[in-house]
């Protein structure tokens, strides 16, 4: 997208010398407020609306210089509440653009099977109308649909906004499986910034007026706002929702503080002089957690006398947002870190954690620094 | 003897005949009246600015008596049937007319942004989602035409032997007949009757789509295109 610009009839500017280069089989999320010119600009890319100025390419093939429709059936479109059509099944929904293309209608109808198991239907519902149908299904009934001809492009406008939180906790992580089995050049709007922070690759942030704001990977947007309406747009909690692009792995963790079940008392003194640590984590025989044994008490006793132990996080697969909200969990302070099948792999203070998040910090503004200088070498 | 069905013979038509009469005058009409309206209401729907004029010149139309229409139509057509239906066919555009275009408008806007979307040309998307979805609007105006065409039928009497089963209305009159004026309204009734019903059954069958009126919740937020539909012609 080069420096295009919108202005309707009425003299609104709903994009103002827009400049976009979007990756290629990713997830690019436009967020910013209400009016900002989000619709307006996914519109543009498959020409519903006509840019006043500039060229959008795709694949380096200006827009405008292909026939209208053929170009939309290359472009998946998802819409807020799916627009389904209200009087066809869902197989015929979903087989619409195959049949707009003059497939068969054995092949569309294969076709429109295969995206209903992908994106998580049951064939049952495929001779349903969409009044039979649960939002959220609807709303990957509308995923299936754009999905249909295998464009390479995908056009969502808000498609999940109107689900509640946890089915669109689910379509989300749905959509990004979905986007790790085929690759899709995604362009994903949506007004929540938290939305954008968990799918997007980069965020192209977008204030009132059509202007661009920012545009940088999450992490980025999260560690280097680029001005005040930016920071503002993120909202609270900005340090710590960072944190959840820091891996664990590296988090330095003790196993001195953990005894068996049922481990006699010179092991159990022996634990607590090497490690220092005011607290023992009793582990079963199977080396899963059962609970905090408290300074002086000796573990073996019922497990009643122990403390709950929280929740664990998972050493290497979760990231540091999680392993120190268990710290903060935790009655003693400490987060328990597990592999993935449960078992204990050692035991972390909320002062480890915090010297990691300070050295992620660090390393962070290290890649950044030498990030800049690589740019203004370039 | 003087029964419910001794059809007087200045008629020239058995019961069945009168029967068959009512249903061609009342029907045609309205037939036609939908093939005017349907291109008629999508330039209404085009070009929004068309649509009072339009809804103006129907309603107008409605309001001048059918003897009117009749003696300016009897130069040419004569007092066949065909002067009787002509004014039929125009007062049911005041019913047809709004009913279609709040058909074709009650379509969700996101419905036809995902047709757009996905390259549907603008007679296409017309043809294959506008008109289907506005189907139960389409059907609803239509049986407040049929039924009205019905009973409007009997005007032709006016006209001498074209009012099928409105002229044994009149002839109950003349003959001093009650009972054929009984024939002639409970007939005319059941008719009306019939012909919805008839008109429901294929609402019915063409939109399978439409939520069934079931105990469990329906659907608030989508205005039944029916009710819509009906709102105009009661105006
Ligand atoms: N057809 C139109 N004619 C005139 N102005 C329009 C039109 N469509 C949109 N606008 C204006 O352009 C601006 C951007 O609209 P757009 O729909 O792109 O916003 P958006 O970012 O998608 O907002 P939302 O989050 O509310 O969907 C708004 O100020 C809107 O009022
Ligand atoms: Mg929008």
């Amino acid at each position: 997208m080069d420096s295009v610009t919108k202005r309707y009839p009425d003299g609104t500017v709903a994009v103002d010398r827009l400049s976009l280069e979007i990756p290629d089989r990713t997830i690019t999320v436009l967020v910013g407020p209400s009016g900002c010119g989000k619709t307006t600009t996914l519109r543009m890319i498959n020409r519903m609306v006509e840019p006043s100025e500039g060229t959008i390419l795709v694949d380096g093939v200006d827009v405008q210089k292909q026939p209208v429709n053929t170009l939309r059936r290359s472009m998946g479109y998802v819409i807020q509440n799916a627009g389904l059509f209200q009087h066809r099944t869902i197989a015929d929904n979903i087989a619409t653009v195959p049949r707009l293309l003059g497939w068969s209608k054995q092949k569309a109808r294969a076709r429109a099977e295969e995206l209903m198991e992908r994106v998580g239907l049951d064939s049952s519902l495929a001779k349903r109308y969409p009044y039979q149908l649960s939002g959220g299904q609807q709303q990957r009934v509308g995923v299936a649909r754009a999905l249909a001809a295998d464009p390479p492009v995908l056009l969502m406008d808000e498609p999940f906004s109107a689900v509640d939180p946890v089915v669109r906790k689910g379509l989300q992580e749905e959509l990004l499986r979905i986007q790790g089995e085929l690759g899709k050049t995604i362009i994903f709007v949506t007004h929540d910034i938290d939305e954008a922070i968990r799918l997007g690759t980069k965020v192209a942030v977008m204030r009132t007026g059509g202007r661009l704001a920012q545009f940088a990977e999450p992490a980025e947007l999260l560690s280097a706002p680029a001005d005040a309406f930016v920071e503002d747009f993120l909202g609270e909690g900005r340090g710590v929702r960072r944190l959840s692009f820091f891996p664990s792995e590296g988090l330095d963790l003790l196993t001195e503080p953990v005894v068996a079940d049922g481990a006699t008392a010179e092991q159990t003194a022996a634990a607590r002089e090497a490690s220092g640590a005011p607290y023992l984590l009793v582990t079963d025989g199977e080396g899963k957690p059962l609970g905090w044994s408290e300074p002086g008490s000796l573990p073996g006793g019922s497990p009643e006398e122990l403390l709950p132990y929280g929740r664990p996080f998972v050493a290497g697969q979760d990231s540091l947002r999680v392993a120190l909200d268990c710290a903060v969990l935790s009655p003693t302070g400490w987060a328990v870190a597990v592999d993935g099948t449960g078992r204990v792999v050692g035991v972390v203070s909320q002062e480890t954690i915090g010297e990691a998040i300070r050295g992620a910090h660090a390393a962070g503004r290290k890649a950044d620094g030498a990030g800049r200088k690589a740019d203004v070498a370039g | 003897m003087s029964g419910f069905f001794d059809i007087p013979s200045d008629l020239q038509h058995s019961y069945f005949g009168l029967i068959g009469l009512h249903l061609r005058e009342a029907l045609l009409p309205v037939l036609a009246g939908l093939v005017l309206a349907l291109p008629l209401a999508q330039l209404c729907v085009r070009l929004r600015w068309l649509y009072p004029p339009v809804l103006w010149v129907t309603t107008v139309i409605y309001a001048i008596p059918s003897l009117a229409f009749f003696v300016v139509l009897i130069d040419y057509t004569g007092l066949s049937e065909i002067t009787v239906m002509i004014p039929l066919t125009l007062y049911s555009l005041v019913v047809l007319v709004p009913a279609i275009v709040d058909g074709v408008r009650s379509v969700p806007q996101e419905t036809l942004a995902a047709a757009t979307a996905m390259g549907f040309g603008p007679v296409r998307r017309y043809v294959q989602v506008q008109l289907p979805i506005a189907v139960p609007a389409i059907i609803a105006g239509l049986r407040v035409a049929t039924v009205s065409s019905i009973s409007l039928v009997s005007v032709g009497t006016l006209i001498g032997n074209q009012g099928a089963l409105g002229n044994l209305l009149a002839d109950a009159m003349f003959y001093h007949r009650p009972e054929l004026a009984v024939t002639s309204v409970v007939t005319t009734a059941v008719l009306a009757i019939l012909v919805d019903a008839l008109l429901v059954l294929v609402r019915v069958l063409l939109t399978p789509w439409m939520p069934r009126r079931t105990p469990t919740k329906p659907k608030a937020e989508q205005p039944d295109p029916a009710a819509l539909a009906l709102k105009d012609p009661a105006r």
